[in-house]
């Protein structure tokens, strides 16, 4: 019973000293975004990092939801004679939640991991010790850069996935029962403003914040050689998808409140 | 094999600076999980002199050159930079006070993305923006010669020896031609020879830069040959300090078994 208490302590402890750590290290970064010198060429290196590298998985993660997307509605609408609004039913599944919450996995996958593992690297072989020795905040040149970058290019991620999504829903659709892409795209949006398309689209920048945050924490704080950045890389992955999904609960009940 | 005490001392500076220690650090403590590392540890460097801290593995040496630039945080004591207190100092402000610092650490820490060039060439990028790009590699290309690397300048780290990435190491910390020069180890590792040419090489750049340096060493024979003056540590703190010849002398008995092992 005590070594169980013990246990529970520590896992309550381990919970709020992290929590505190995060606290410490996003009030660091936010002294370091608005203070000069800016760090442009390392954010134009990441911009590239996290967006052109990331844009060949993500329209694929994409274009696969919007086909799965298509194939799965058609016989659903039709046995209830709704057939008529599978375009709409892709176009709004796909750029309400599908694109984003994919989006959002996808990149916490590629881009978390490869964050994590890079500054886990950086820090346990000192490389992270010899910048700030140089007298450069390592803070700005690898956080802040890193987390702009995933906030920056995630909406732009997002659009190209809802792109492909509609793109691919459209040609499984008209595989089965021909369809030109102007009409399909004229019925799927028809009737929808730039309110149910916007905010999906624009909380993935929370989403990039999350990842690109938690993966410069992990990595910044890693301890133990190799065995450590595998952890920090490993934990970046889990605890940023982890936080992305509990995210997208609070931001679509947000945005449903406020874009009614 | 020339010496540090052959090494002439700039006796006008000295005396203009009135013997002002450039590094002072001050009845400092550290400890590690509450394992004490350092306990109550007093030193001071002045400019053109170079310390040499020996002791044996898990003194605090690399600690106390770590502490020392700010690296960790002391539990108590101070460390002064230039009669500066540097304990709670904003990490820009610390910035501002390692612009006159360079330091060498124990395995180098290049940039692994970067070429030998670009990594010497990293602090002038950040700290000499008004430098152009053709004076920037200049003034690579000459830290690279002082330290004998000017044909591997394109090379990756990975693609040198260990001797090669401390020169570069030695290159990069010169970049902002600092005041005080902390290296950790630099001979550690290496065979007999390329040891016997890093010393050489600190020599030369004493001579030729004037620093205040402390060297962390395991290697009494390198710690000889580049140091006016030795510390020894022992659990934490300054066992001795003087010259060779006062460490030789001394009826301590972990000076005389540190010396007999080494």
């Amino acid at each position: 019973m005590p070594s169980e208490a013990m246990s529970a302590t520590g896992l309550v402890n381990g919970f709020f000293d992290w929590f505190g750590n995060l606290g410490i290290f996003s009030w660091q970064v936010v002294r370091a975004a608005v203070t000069p010198p800016f760090e442009w060429r390392e954010l134009i290196r990441q911009l590239d990092s996290v967006g052109s590298k990331s844009l060949p998985l993500v329209a694929l993660a994409g274009a696969a939801i919007g086909a799965v997307l298509s194939m799965e509605a058609r016989s659903s609408l039709t046995r209830f004679g709704a057939k008529s609004l599978l375009p709409s039913a892709i176009v709004y599944s796909v750029i309400e939640e599908m694109g984003p919450i994919i989006t959002g996995l996808v990149v916490s996958g590629r881009v978390g991991a490869g964050i994590g593992a890079e500054l886990a690297s950086m820090k346990v072989t000192e490389q992270i010790d010899a910048i700030e020795a140089s007298a450069i905040n390592p803070y700005r040149l690898l956080a802040v850069t890193r987390i702009l970058a995933c906030i920056l290019m995630l909406p732009l991620l997002t659009v190209a996935a809802d792109a492909c999504g509609v793109l691919m829903g459209w040609l499984a659709q008209t595989l089965v029962e021909p369809i030109s892409l102007y009409q399909f795209i004229d019925h799927g949006f028809r009737g929808s403003t730039l309110n149910d398309l916007l905010p999906p689209t624009f909380k993935t920048a929370v989403f990039g914040l999350i990842i690109g945050l938690i993966a410069c924490f992990q990595g910044m704080r890693t301890r133990g050689g190799a065995e450590g950045v595998g952890r920090a890389a490993r934990n970046s992955v889990v605890l940023a998808s982890l936080f992305v999904i509990l995210a997208d609960v609070v931001l679509v009940k947000l945005i449903l409140v406020v874009f009614p | 094999m020339a010496t540090a005490y052959d090494i002439p001392m700039k006796q006008g500076e000295r005396e203009e600076d009135g013997h002002a220690p450039v590094v002072a650090v001050e009845n400092l403590y550290k400890s590690f999980e509450n394992r004490a590392v350092l306990n109550g540890i007093s030193l001071t460097v002045s400019r053109g002199e170079t310390l040499a801290v020996l002791g044996r593995s898990g003194t605090g040496k690399s600690v106390l050159l770590r502490l020392i630039i700010g690296l960790e945080k002391p539990d108590s004591g101070s460390v002064c930079i230039h009669g500066q207190d540097i304990a709670g100092l904003a990490l820009d402000r610390m910035g501002e006070i390692r612009k006159k610092m360079g330091f060498l650490f124990q395995q180098a820490a290049l940039y692994d993305s970067l070429t030998v060039g670009e990594n010497v060439a990293f602090p002038l990028a950040h700290h000499r923006r008004e430098m152009s790009r053709s004076e920037r590699g200049d003034r690579v290309k000459q830290l690279l010669a002082e330290v004998g690397m000017e044909s591997d300048l394109d090379k990756m780290p990975s693609d040198i020896s260990g001797g090669m990435q401390k020169r570069v190491g030695l290159a990069r910390a010169l970049a902002l031609e600092p005041e005080i020069l902390l290296l950790d180890e630099p001979t550690a590792g290496l065979d007999p020879i390329s040891s016997g040419e890093i010393d050489d090489l600190i020599l030369k750049l004493q001579r030729e830069h004037q620093m205040a340096s402390i060297v962390v060493t395991h290697d009494l024979h390198s710690a000889r040959a580049i140091a006016n003056r030795l510390a020894l540590l022992n659990e934490g703190n300054v066992a001795i300090e003087g010259k060779f010849e006062d460490l030789q002398q001394s009826d301590i008995e972990f000076v005389k078994e540190f010396l007999k092992q080494s």
